[in-house]
């Protein structure tokens, strides 16, 4: 067996298999639960490294070729693995209750895989062909086949694939800059090639006007599982690039721009959020407000920076699922999720609406809770410039006001008494998804396994 | 000889990209889709083996005719939306832009990647350009799919000069096709009847 086969193929034919059996009832389990064996078997048995099990010898071997190319995941990945397809679990898990489309799972499963076969592949430029890939497969979900497409899905599909040939025709020419550093006119082409191609695919401002449309037009399960899932290994992507090309992570001006489209994301999206009466719109500028703290982090030239991604892209998955969750619970009792619709909800869906406003506090970077300990490290990091310091903070109190008045708007009701709507696996899901955001808020440490192991993932970031 | 014809096959891509820019019978847009992928296929065999570029074209008119047999199926489809610019003389200006630009562009890219050839320079742009203008002029579905799909092929024509890898060629095709589909689906979603109360 080799690791490439067990992590993408087997997810891959599993969801196809799901897709194709089609029973609502199952596909939730199914794809939780191969998604939570991937997951363990990534954190107990090495990749590359022989296993014996009494008399039996197990070793996944790393790589398979497929037509002359290698899809590649060596030992260091396993940790990564661990991380991606846990979190995955819990999105599957929680589709059934969510009253997501029993595609949902079949589908999520599909695009997990092919997001592995992105970090997998080598070269690893090709990577870009897979995202738009999955992002293709992400259609279904976010338009069900009785829904008129509308138009945030059309400039989503549109963005993605514009990215694609800017990044595989800077690849190309990043090897030519690789050739002749010296030559400035094919470094600056290169340079914009690739910033616009990850400006689409990370939906830099001002090209992240779908987000918000999406998250009023679709259901937000799905739509908040694509809002982790393809952030998240494009971040790697884009890790990739920097470690790989030496003059890219050593050129000032590229990391300046990098910060400026980081923090103008980070504080845009934090005033829009405050402005919203919409609770869908609010998730998407707190996510877009997120991107651009990776985006940020990505801007620091120091050894800490592949840490910092990291510390900030796994909290990311859980506050994104549990804010998702909450809000399709939410979605089924007030359609259109405008404040007005959503007012003395908390009396009526108490563990919902409670889940959501964690989850938005953690997003916020709110001490106690998961996001607290990589803004702290993200403050700390940019300590020597105010200016950019002001900034990200105007973004976070924005994040904050909005959470408060969602918080209001929870409360706003003058009728008596409690009651708990939700089912008991709904509540018991949410109860799971907020001590793990208290769990990863008050004991940080436990992400440093991973982040111990970063080193080995890339041969020069974080060392 | 092999020139001559690889001119040609840039007339037809600009004769194409025009067509499908200015006609709105969806009819002779796909028509014009499926020719200007002959082009295509042409222009890309110049650097790819013939099999490879076989396979560009068979996937392009697969997407043809999954986009025009799931058209056809539709009866109640709104007329792509009015609004301004719509004039035909407005679309062939921008047109005439983009082969300016492609004409302009062709020779200094051909001095700084040479090998490349002009025709397959001129086509690449001239499609990249001409799908980019669809992209900018219409949100219905339909031609959003076409114009992706023309400057998917200006720039497959373009970068099959630099990168033949199978994996590479299978992973495009992979991509045009689900484009095709993608189409497809969002063209059908909301006139079908619900499945179920679940979709409620």
């Amino acid at each position: 067996m080799s690791a490439p086969i067990l992590w993408i193929v087997i997810p891959f034919l599993t969801g196809v298999f799901i897709f194709l059996i089609s029973s609502e009832r199952y596909s939730a389990w199914v794809g939780g639960g191969v998604s939570a064996v991937l997951s363990a078997v990534a954190f107990f048995i090495p990749i590359d490294t022989a296993l014996l099990l009494g008399t039996l010898s197990i070793k996944i071997a790393p790589a398979i070729q497929v037509f002359g190319r290698s899809f590649e995941l060596n030992a260091a990945d396993g940790l990564l693995l661990t991380i991606i397809y846990g979190l995955a679990s819990l999105w599957f898990f929680g589709a059934k209750a969510s009253g997501s489309q029993s595609r949902f799972v079949s589908f999520g499963l599909m695009i997990v895989a092919l997001l592995t076969a992105s970090i997998a592949v080598e070269p690893f430029l090709y990577a870009a062909l897979l995202l738009e890939v999955a992002a293709m497969l992400v259609i279904p979900l976010l338009v069900p086949s009785y829904q008129r497409a509308s138009q945030g899905v059309v400039r989503f599909l549109t963005y993605q694939t514009l990215a694609m040939p800017f990044i595989l025709f800077s690849g190309w020419m990043l090897t030519g800059v690789e050739a002749s550093p010296s030559d400035l006119g094919t470094t600056l082409q290169a340079g914009v090639m690739l910033a616009l191609g990850f400006a689409f695919l990370f939906a830099v401002f001002p090209l992240y006007h779908w987000i918000p449309m999406l998250m009023e037009e679709t259901p937000p399960y799905a739509t908040g599982f694509l809002l982790w899932a393809l952030p998240t290994f494009i971040a790697i992507f884009a890790l990739g690039f920097l470690d790989r090309y030496t003059w890219l992570r050593n050129s000032p001006q590229l990391m300046s721009a990098i910060q400026f489209a980081g923090l103008f994301m980070v504080a845009s999206g934090g005033i829009f959020a405050a402005l919203q009466r919409h609770l869908g719109r609010i998730l998407a500028y707190a996510s877009i407000s997120h991107t651009g703290l990776i985006l940020l982090a990505f801007g620091l030239q120091s050894p800490q920076m592949a840490h910092l991604v990291f510390l900030t892209l796994i909290p990311r998955g859980l506050e994104l699922a549990v804010w998702a969750f909450a809000l399709s619970i939410i979605k089924r009792k007030a359609y259109s999720l405008q404040f007005s619709d959503v007012q003395g909800l908390s009396r009526i869906y108490p563990v919902a609406t409670a889940a959501l406003t964690f989850a938005h506090l953690s997003i916020t970077g709110f001490p106690l809770l998961a996001g607290f300990p990589s803004r702290l490290a993200l403050w700390q990091s940019l300590t020597n410039d105010l200016l950019l310091l002001f900034w990200v903070f105007v973004g976070m109190f924005g994040l904050l006001v909005a959470a408060m008045r969602t918080l209001a708007v929870f409360v706003m009701t003058e009728e008596p008494g409690w009651k708990l709507s939700e089912g008991w696996a709904q509540a018991v899901m949410l109860a799971v998804g907020v001590s793990g955001l208290f769990l990863l808020g008050i004991f940080p440490q436990i992400l440093q396994p991973l982040l111990a192991n970063i080193p080995s993932l890339f041969e020069h970031l974080g060392r | 000889m092999l020139e001559i014809v690889s001119w040609a096959a840039v007339a037809l891509i600009l004769f194409t990209a025009t067509t499908m820019l200015i006609h709105s019978d969806w009819r002779i847009t796909l028509g014009a889709l499926a020719l200007q992928y002959l082009a295509m296929f042409w222009l890309v065999t110049r650097h790819l083996p013939f099999a490879m570029g076989s396979v560009k074209l068979i996937t392009g008119w697969m997407v043809v005719v999954i986009l025009g047999m799931t058209r056809l199926g539709l009866t109640n489809i709104e007329e792509e939306e009015a609004f301004f610019p719509r004039g035909q003389a407005f679309r062939l200006a921008l047109m005439s832009i983009v082969a300016l630009v492609a004409a302009g562009a062709s020779p200094r890219i051909e001095t700084s990647i040479p090998g490349l050839g002009l025709p397959v320079i001129v086509g690449g742009l001239l499609l990249i350009g001409g799908g980019i203008i669809h992209l900018g002029l219409t949100t219905n579905i339909l031609r959003v799919i076409l114009g992706l799909l023309t400057m998917l092929a200006g720039f497959e024509i373009l970068y099959a000069a630099i990168e033949s890898a199978i994996l590479v060629t299978g992973l495009l095709a992979v991509v045009n096709l689900g484009l095709g589909v993608v189409g497809s689906y969002l063209m059908l979603a909301g006139s079908t009847p619900l499945e179920s109360e679940e979709d409620l």
